[in-house]
């Protein structure tokens, strides 16, 4: 079942199209990684699925009702932690976490004491005397200590220090073994790729590519190294490859996945000593996903690509 | 190391941040002291009425303590007393809040430590804030003395009028440079420096009340409490009742001797902390802290507290004041006039009621106003959003301010009628009687107070980038219209687009259901119209 569906979402501010054609699909008991540069709409997407801003056109689903007329119903059943956490400065953190709790609906009061110690919160301290990575504490204590079936996080985790996003990645797994769905909006790579089942990458208000990260990687070039025994030539002509060069007596160059059997028999005519395959890392992916050199010749068309049966992509390998 | 680097290029952008506000204070100053000043000649045109005015103000205990010490029968020595206290009160208050503005406030939201990491002195900060504040306060003066001097009052006084007055704006400087230094958060030292004042004025005040009246009648000489009052020592330079040139050098040693606190403090402290530590609290909710409505009053509890104690010390004084109004202004035909022109016939001392009544429920559209803008500021600081994320949807807690800001309202009302009650229910007998008739007289004002919550709602509703500034406009209007409309004989359809000119003016006239219907349909338009554009706009907007 898919707790969030959008389709073709559209939402301008003014002349400003902050979302154009935006697609985004979550199953129930996903962790789902948005990702884009910033500007790019994600907060604006997470505030129409709360039902605090109105879509000009296009669908949009939260457990399959529409956000903006049943907002109070279903904000029963999810959590939100907003990007820039402000909530009462003169109220303390503890009290803001009851308060929110309450607000939804309830909260699970041992949780919410486990969670204070596994982030090590002060929850006696006014709100105004915290420090960001504290107030996100209190947004994302008081989310966990729900029980919901949808958490939607924004950015949670930008304050947090290496000790605390460990525990807020255990925290995330917890909700997953227990069945819960979670969105999570991150720009921290490290963490989308340990805690995500799937992502969605967004770019000017509309979706790029979604997929799995595995499947990702297939989608974009692979680095080879060669080493051959008579020099190479007529690489420049084969399909999908590019960016050929020579470095420290070795050729470099970079292919497209589906290009991959013409490469490896045109190399095997020139007697090949040594061969490396580097997958793009993680921060190759999303540079080439948010930069400017995207183009349609990476991806399937220039909308966006469901990466579900790539799966002979992933056979070449 | 300079300690003062960057103090030039700060003093500008203090300069440039509130020159509107500063303007406004060097324009507002003169321009309300001149009015002021005319309105009295008004008042007591003769000298008859100006003895009767001195013999009574030196006498009553009541006047002493609200108007300070009366310098005799001259014209100017009575414009003095009648507006001297007011005026120190607002610009002790400017000068306070000025300061903390540029000093704490900077602190808290974060920029002085942007600054402090530049090219910029450990003391830079308070001199800049401290040389805009001191300049304007002394710009002031000299603009007050030329307003005054252009009323015809005599020059000397003029200058000696204005100069305490400059005085008082010099030492809450100096006070507000050390209270800054004090507190963590801007609010806490506005609230110290502020205290501050009340203080000042209380100390002022009993000075006065034991003070000795001169054997003619006509002057009386403060007790010491006045003279350790630095709101005492402007009465104290004595202005058109024979000078006392030298008490100006006390806010000046003031200033000197508490900015030099003040450099010492931020010379010992960190940039950002303060040397009162800010309080810890619970580390759980308080079980009815679990809905809107909680919050709400959560929220306003310590305002509406401020608002009430304030607000019955007043009323209580303005009801024991009631008798002797009564005695003053039967002595004096051209006051009764004014009074009479403010509302309806009947007994002098209702008149009195009901105008004080409808002052008290001006003051309470500020509550109002500023209870309810509250949705706006949660929007813009995001708040908003977390909690309509929440189970919460937006007619439940725009409805949960609306109820709470209206029975804030109610509470205030409902004290200001019985403080006034229980004041001249004293001196005049039948407490119990006096406290429920007033109680009764001061709720009239509610509906045209739902108006003004009306209005708030529709501009947050409807032009919620521009609803705080349209919010106190509107506010100011009704004011304006109610205070100065009359006298500059506006057509009557201007005058009704205030709420509260169509309240009755009770207890002097009936309680005349009709106009009080009318408020409250044109509320719950205003009402209907804000909420229905807050249900359909986007949050945060």
């Amino acid at each position: 079942m898919a707790v969030i569906e959008i389709d073709k979402l559209v939402k301008t501010f003014g002349a400003f199209r902050a979302l154009d054609g935006l697609d985004l699909r979550v199953e129930a008991g996903q962790v789902h990684g948005f990702l884009g540069p910033n500007g790019s709409g994600k907060s604006t997407t997470i505030r129409i699925l709360l039902g605090l801003l109105r879509r000009d056109s296009g669908d949009v689903r939260l457990f399959g009702a529409d956000p903006w007329r049943d907002a109070v119903r279903l904000h029963r059943r999810l959590a939100y932690v907003p990007g820039d956490v402000n909530l009462w400065p003169n109220l303390t953190g503890g009290e803001s976490i009851d308060l929110l709790g309450r607000l939804r609906g309830g909260l699970n009061p041992r949780r919410r004491d486990e969670l204070l110690e596994l982030f090590g919160l002060d929850p006696t301290r006014q709100f105004r005397t915290y420090s960001k990575g504290n107030r996100q504490k209190v947004a994302v204590v008081a989310a966990f200590a729900s029980d919901v079936e949808l958490y939607i996080l924004d950015e949670p985790t930008s304050g947090f220090d290496p000790l605390v996003k460990a525990a807020f990645e255990e925290e995330v797994r917890r909700i997953r073994a227990a069945g819960g769905t979670v969105l999570l909006s991150s720009h921290v790579l490290a963490e989308v790729e340990a805690l995500c089942d799937r992502v969605s990458i967004i770019r000017d208000g509309h979706t790029v590519v979604t997929g799995s990260l595995t499947e990702l990687r297939h989608l974009t070039r692979t680095t080879i190294g060669v080493e051959t025994a008579r020099p190479l030539t007529g690489l420049e002509a084969l399909p999908g490859v590019h960016a050929v060069r020579e470095v420290e007596g070795r050729t470099r160059l970079e292919v497209e996945p589906d290009h991959f059997d013409a490469l490896l028999a045109h190399l095997a005519g020139f007697g090949v000593h040594a061969l490396t395959s580097a997958p793009p890392t993680l921060e190759e992916l999303f540079l080439r996903y948010y930069g400017n050199q995207v183009g349609s010749r990476d991806l399937a068309g220039s909308g966006p690509s469901d990466l579900d049966g790539s799966a002979d992509a992933a056979d070449r390998r | 190391m300079n300690a003062f680097a960057g103090t030039g290029m700060l003093t500008r952008i203090v300069l440039r941040r509130d020159r509107v506000r500063l303007g406004l204070w060097l324009l507002g100053v003169p321009l309300l002291g001149y009015a002021l000043a005319v309105s009295v000649f008004g008042i007591y045109p003769d000298e008859a009425a100006r003895r009767g005015y001195a013999v009574t103000s030196a006498s009553s205990l009541v006047a002493r303590a609200f108007n300070g010490p009366i310098g005799g029968a001259e014209m100017g020595a009575v414009v003095v007393a009648e507006t001297y206290a007011t005026a120190a009160v607002i610009v002790a208050l400017l000068s306070t809040f000025a300061v903390v503005r540029h000093t704490r406030q900077n602190e808290e939201t974060g920029r002085a430590e942007l600054l402090g990491s530049s090219v910029v002195g450990r003391y830079a900060l308070l001199t800049s804030a401290l040389l805009v504040v001191v300049g304007v306060n002394v710009v002031a003066t000299v603009l007050l003395a030329v307003a005054l001097i252009a009323t015809g009052l005599p020059v000397t006084g003029c200058i000696a009028a204005a100069a305490a007055i400059g005085g008082v704006g010099l030492a809450f400087t100096a006070v507000a440079a050390v209270t800054a230094q004090l507190t963590v958060t801007s609010r806490g030292a506005n609230a110290l420096a502020a205290a501050a004042v009340g203080i000042a004025f209380l100390v002022r005040a009993a000075g006065d009340v034991f003070g000795d009246a001169s054997p003619d009648g006509t002057r009386l000489e403060s007790a010491w409490p006045s003279w350790v009052s630095p709101l005492g020592w402007g009465n104290q330079v004595r202005a058109f009742a024979g000078e006392r040139w030298w008490t100006l050098a006390l806010p000046v040693a003031l200033l000197i001797v508490a900015v030099g606190c003040a450099y010492a403090l931020a010379q010992r402290r960190d940039v950002g902390a303060g040397l009162i530590a800010s309080r810890r609290g619970p580390g759980q909710a308080a079980g009815w802290l679990r809905g809107p409505a909680g919050l709400a009053w959560r929220m306003q509890r310590g305002t509406l507290l401020g608002w009430a104690v304030g607000t019955a010390v007043f009323g209580f004084c303005l009801g024991v004041a009631a008798d002797e109004f009564q005695a003053m202004i039967s002595d004096n035909p051209a006051a009764a006039d004014v009074i009479a022109a403010m509302g309806g016939g009947g007994r002098l001392v209702d008149t009195y009621f009901a105008a004080v009544l409808g002052l008290f429920a001006l003051a309470f559209g500020a509550y109002v106003v500023q209870a309810l803008l509250r949705i706006r500021a949660d929007e813009s600081e995001g708040v908003l959003e977390a909690v309509l994320a929440t189970a919460v949807g937006r007619s439940r807690w725009l409805g949960t301010h609306l109820a709470a800001a209206a029975l804030g309202a109610l509470a205030l009302l409902l004290v200001a009628g019985a403080g006034t009650g229980l004041g001249y229910g004293v001196v005049a007998g039948d407490i119990p009687g006096r406290v429920l008739a007033l109680a009764g007289a001061a709720a009239v004002w509610l509906p045209a107070l739902v108006v003004v919550a009306g209005v708030v709602i529709a501009f947050v509703g409807l032009l919620p980038r521009w609803s705080v500034g349209l919010s106190w406009a509107a506010l100011l209007t009704f004011l304006l219209l109610g205070q100065i409309g009359t006298l500059l004989e506006l057509p009557q359809l201007a005058l009704d687009v205030s709420p509260f000119t169509h309240v009755p003016a009770v207890p002097a006239t009936d309680a005349d259901p009709v106009p009080l219907i009318f408020l409250l349909a044109v509320a719950g338009l205003l009402l209907s119209a804000g909420a229905a554009a807050f249900r359909h706009r986007d949050v945060p907007n």
